[in-house]
């Protein structure tokens, strides 16, 4: 799936809806569920996400090219790609601290919390493992948290609604909201056929 | 397999850690913010519950608020007079003192005291049963007793007997959280030190006051003219007690016909 073969848009299609990272490939289910309680919280998640997965694609693309692949390393790519997500991200934390407080305090806890999104990750192993040049790895990384927002956005809005229905006792809290993530993965399932 | 492949990953891993480590350890310097140390002494002396009673959304909250000069010291109720003090000489300006306060329940009728018109069977809350025809009791100021005030309760102070509400004095911390959620405004918070409290809150008509509850303040103004403090009046019905005149003679408890007037711990 090169960018240079079905352009942006499909690209762009294929990462938030097609290969949807929640909803199709399964990974960061912990805050997708953890922290969708909240429309604006959500969105705050979403946005720390796509801002961290797009960096993170860069720098993690910088240094398997650079450093791992000359050297015959590739084999150590998911530690190498822990240990700069999680400097990447502690990074972002104390520059967000002194020159964005405002963007930091509401960012609050979920800055720190992206070091162990799996998404961050995945994204970043499956950008090497598609065989990506520097810019479709931003891209899809860019992208692929955008996905991520959608999908957290629109489970929130979803969960603020079921906080006033009337839902059987046994049903309440997490269990509805698992069904729910399952009812849209399903829906997202019609997606997937869209690119080839 | 050579030894080189070992050497080289160790050494790319170890290389990175090392760089990784003192880049944020450059950055931890670059972009250090400077956190006024007081924050960290006035969160130490608030009481921690984070309840809410001061307005601010936790304690952490408060705190900067103290610092910053926008709250004042002695809003951290649970924390009495302590906390006010403590923090009042953290930030260096005058301990006023805060008067100790405690919540009290202006409401004696429980099952068998004050009269039902209906059986509420609805969704369990005080709120959702006023809002249906008036609430469940003939008094439509009378305790509903399904417990808005203990579910808000954060100090394990409030709990019910014959389905009124009875507020442990020693418990009570005078957050005021019970206060905003009683629907029917009989939790309000008095000092301490006031112990007689009128326990009604029934402003209807002497007759039908009397006919909802057995001690239903009927407005006969015995207190008032018992009273030789001028600290007792009735107004709108129901006798209300000026608490900086009270001298806790009790001439009014011992001559309240309905028993409204009590003596509480």
């Amino acid at each position: 799936m090169r960018l240079s073969d079905i352009g942006i848009f499909l690209f762009f299609v294929n990462c938030v809806f097609t290969n949807n990272f929640i909803f199709s490939r399964f990974l960061g289910n912990c805050p997708y569920l953890g922290v969708s309680n909240k429309l604006e919280t959500a969105t705050g998640m979403g946005a720390a996400v796509t801002f961290v997965m797009g960096i993170a694609s860069l720098f993690t693309y910088l240094s398997y090219s650079y450093i791992l692949v000359p050297l015959n390393l590739q084999y150590l790519n998911t530690i190498a790609f822990i240990l700069i997500i999680a400097a990447l991200v502690q990074f972002v934390e104390m520059f967000m601290k002194k020159s964005l407080p405002a963007l930091y305090s509401a960012l609050g806890i979920y800055l720190p919390l992206i070091t162990t999104n799996c998404a961050v990750l995945g994204v970043a192993l499956l950008n090497m493992n598609s065989g990506y040049n520097l810019l479709e790895s931003v891209l899809s990384g860019v992208f692929g948290a955008l996905g991520f927002l959608l999908a957290i956005v629109l489970m929130a809005g979803v969960r603020e609604r079921l906080e006033s229905s009337d839902i059987p006792k046994a049903f309440k809290g997490f269990p509805i909201s698992l069904i729910i993530a399952g009812l849209m993965s399903v829906a997202f399932l019609g997606f997937s056929g869209l690119v080839k | 397999m050579s030894i080189d492949a070992i050497l080289y990953a160790v050494a790319v891993l170890g290389g990175l850690g090392v760089l990784f480590g003192a880049v944020l350890s450059l950055a931890d310097k670059m972009f250090a913010v400077t956190v006024d140390e007081r924050i960290s002494l006035v969160r130490a002396a608030v009481a921690g519950a984070n309840c809410g009673a001061c307005g601010y959304p936790g304690c952490d909250a408060y705190s900067e608020a103290v610092v910053k000069g926008e709250a004042a010291v002695t809003l951290c109720t649970p924390g009495g007079v302590k906390t006010a003090a403590a923090l009042a000489e953290i930030m260096g300006v005058a301990d006023v003192g805060v008067e100790p306060m405690v919540a009290r329940i202006r409401c004696q009728g429980g099952d068998g005291i004050s009269k039902d018109h209906a059986s509420y069977q609805g969704y369990q809350s005080c709120r959702h049963a006023m809002s249906l025809a008036g609430g469940p009791k003939v008094c439509p100021s009378a305790c509903v007793g399904l417990g808005d005030c203990f579910k808000a309760c954060q100090f394990d102070a409030i709990s019910f007997e014959k389905n009124l509400c009875v507020i442990d004095p020693v418990k009570c911390t005078a957050c005021g959280m019970c206060v905003q959620a009683c629907p029917n405004s009989l939790i309000k918070l008095l000092p301490r030190a006031a112990t007689v409290t009128v326990r009604c809150m029934n402003t209807q008509a002497p007759k039908p006051a009397n006919d909802s509850c057995l001690y239903a303040c009927i407005a006969c103004k015995r207190c008032e003219k018992a009273c030789e403090y001028d600290a007792i009046h009735v107004n709108d019905f129901l006798a209300t007690i000026d608490t900086d005149k009270c001298t806790k003679c009790e001439a009014c408890i011992a001559v309240c016909p309905k028993k409204c007037i009590t003596l509480s711990a």
